[in-house]
């Protein structure tokens, strides 16, 4: 029983004493971030590897989960009359929930992955220390870039991601199911909301682009030294992007659309 | 405008070595002396475990002076140490006449700039070629324009002879080769002194051949400050002025290589030579054998 308590009180410290790091992690990035604007080819270079090279998977799975929004939602609107709807129904789960949600899990799985085991094996090659040993400062070279770029990247990924997923969407209800064209766009057009929904999405997609990335950066940075450091602080970055993303979509969304 | 280029493609000529070579007063701290890097009393631990325990040692300028010991004895963390990527617990290290245990962010980087280092892996960066790896500290550091960058590094890089290596990425190398280009890395700057992380362990005798020589040459020829941390007796031994032998936190020996080699110390006779067992023991502390075995 000692021994259990011992343990948690351990596990308690331990937690609040990386939570502590992580923060001062962030502020030293924060501050790097104005060295990175001024030499725009790093974040070029990390926009793409992060971002253009995350959008196969968006692209995919934006197209796949519209078009089983729009067949899911036509065979209950269809039992009350309402197939006309179909176009607000896959607009709206999607900007304002899956959109974001959604692609902050694959942002998270994609580039969080990537961006965890890059600098993690940059550590245990030592090109980190490297670096600090040639007066470079790895946060201003390495981590404030791929920062920056997961930041930039996750609001426009959700973004194509929505777009194609009402295309999909369109492609099913529309184009395979009969549903009035004019009906799906216009009933979108009128019931979606330029504030209320779509910035509310942006503001998520934001919040889930500057954790996830947080998330993983500061896993690579930390991780201990050897391939098997490597490969646990990489799971970690995955799962707890995951409940970051989970947990701060309700918080979020009480905050945004609660009574 | 290329009788300029001619004339600062000359300044920075391995050729031109008197001005290449000298410091100027600015770059050296407030009490620049015969030794460069004064360590004293230096206490370090690790948890529980001791490191350093009351080191004291001087490292000479322009000369190659070589750490050694058995494996675990805080070699490498004493590099770090002197680059200021570690604090010790007790005690000062003096660099050009600056305690790094006290300098801030700032004036680190400034003492690191005229530092360079060979890790152990060569630390190359993985995501540029050889060229961009040399280049690398020259375009972070300098507003040099591309094309002299470009004379720097080929020079840089002939010096090791890995000029015709230049578009090679990292994985395409050999260990030596490897290290090799981080030596070149290590030279762009025109750094005070170099340290050297076991720069032998792994080597074929071609590649440990060429290293021992291009570390010999380098310092003689740039009138470098070198610190060698290595295990490898013969390798070290030969190429060294002074060496020093740490063993359990301490310095256990130290001289020239000759006059180590013949040391009454016995910890030191049989690290010099090499022998199995000695006063480092060949079996890890243990019960008794005959008794291990009598009661399985």
């Amino acid at each position: 029983m000692l021994d259990w308590i011992r343990g948690l009180g351990r596990g308690g410290f331990r937690f609040f004493e990386t939570l502590g790091r992580a923060n001062l992690f962030a502020l030293k990035t924060l501050v790097g971030i104005p060295a990175v604007l001024v030499r725009p080819r790093l974040l070029v270079a990390q926009l793409f590897s992060v971002g253009v090279l995350s959008l196969p998977i968006i692209i995919l799975s934006g197209v796949f989960v519209g078009m089983v929004l729009a067949l899911q939602g036509y065979n209950t609107l269809v039992d009350f009359g309402a197939e006309e709807s179909l176009g607000v129904v896959v607009a709206l789960s999607i900007v304002r929930e899956l959109g974001p949600v959604v692609t902050g899990l694959l942002f998270a799985g994609r580039a969080g992955s990537a961006l965890t085991a890059e600098i993690g094996l940059m550590k245990a090659t030592e090109q980190l220390a490297g670096m600090e040993m040639m007066a470079v400062d790895p946060i201003h070279r390495v981590i404030a870039p791929r920062f920056l770029a997961g930041f930039i990247s996750m609001p426009l990924l959700a973004a194509i991601f929505a777009a194609l997923g009402i295309y999909g969407g369109y492609f099913v209800g529309v184009g395979l199911l009969g549903v009035d064209e004019g009906a799906y766009w216009s009933q979108m057009q009128s019931q979606v909301d330029l504030y209320d929904d779509v910035y509310n999405g942006v503001i998520k997609s934001l919040v889930f682009g500057l954790v996830v990335t947080w998330i993983a950066v500061f896993e690579g940075y930390d991780t201990v030294p050897t391939s098997e450091g490597v490969s646990r602080s990489t799971t970690r970055t995955v799962v707890y992007s995951a409940f970051a993303v989970l947990g701060l979509d309700f918080v979020l969304t009480a905050l945004m659309f609660g009574a | 405008m290329t009788a300029a280029f001619r004339i600062m493609r000359q300044r920075f000529s391995w050729t031109v070595s008197k001005n290449y070579m000298q410091r100027s007063a600015e770059t050296t701290g407030p009490a620049a002396s015969e030794t460069l890097v004064k360590i004293r009393d230096l206490h370090f631990a690790r948890g529980e475990r001791v490191i350093f325990d009351g080191v004291d040692l001087d490292i000479p300028r322009g000369r190659l002076t070589a750490i050694m010991g058995p494996s675990g004895t805080g070699k490498t963390t004493l590099l770090r140490l002197i680059g200021g990527q570690l604090t010790p617990d007790r005690g000062s290290i003096e660099v050009d006449g600056l305690q790094v245990q006290e300098l801030g962010r700032k004036a680190l980087y400034d003492l690191r700039r005229r530092m360079g280092m060979l890790f152990q892996s060569g630390a190359l960066l993985t995501d540029l070629n050889v060229f961009d790896n040399v280049a690398f500290p020259l375009r972070e550091h300098t507003n040099l324009p591309e094309a002299m960058i470009r004379d720097l590094v080929l020079m840089k890089l002939q010096a090791v002879g890995l000029r015709g290596a230049r578009d090679l990425q990292p994985s395409e190398l050999s260990g030596g080769m490897a290290r090799r280009v981080a030596l070149a890395r290590a030279i762009a700057l025109d750094p005070m002194m170099i340290m050297y992380d076991e720069p032998f362990t792994g080597q074929d005798p071609i590649s440990m051949g060429a290293l021992v020589q291009l570390i010999r040459l380098l310092n003689d020829a740039l009138g470098l400050t070198s610190i060698i941390v290595s295990h490898d007796v013969q390798e070290t031994a030969a190429i060294s002025d002074y060496v020093y032998v740490i063993s359990q936190g301490k310095v256990i020996g130290q001289g020239s290589p000759e006059a180590l080699g013949n040391s009454d110390s016995a910890l030191v006779k049989q690290f010099m030579q090499g022998l199995p067992d000695g006063p480092v023991p060949f079996h890890y502390p243990a019960r008794d054998y005959m008794e291990d075995l009598l009661n399985a």
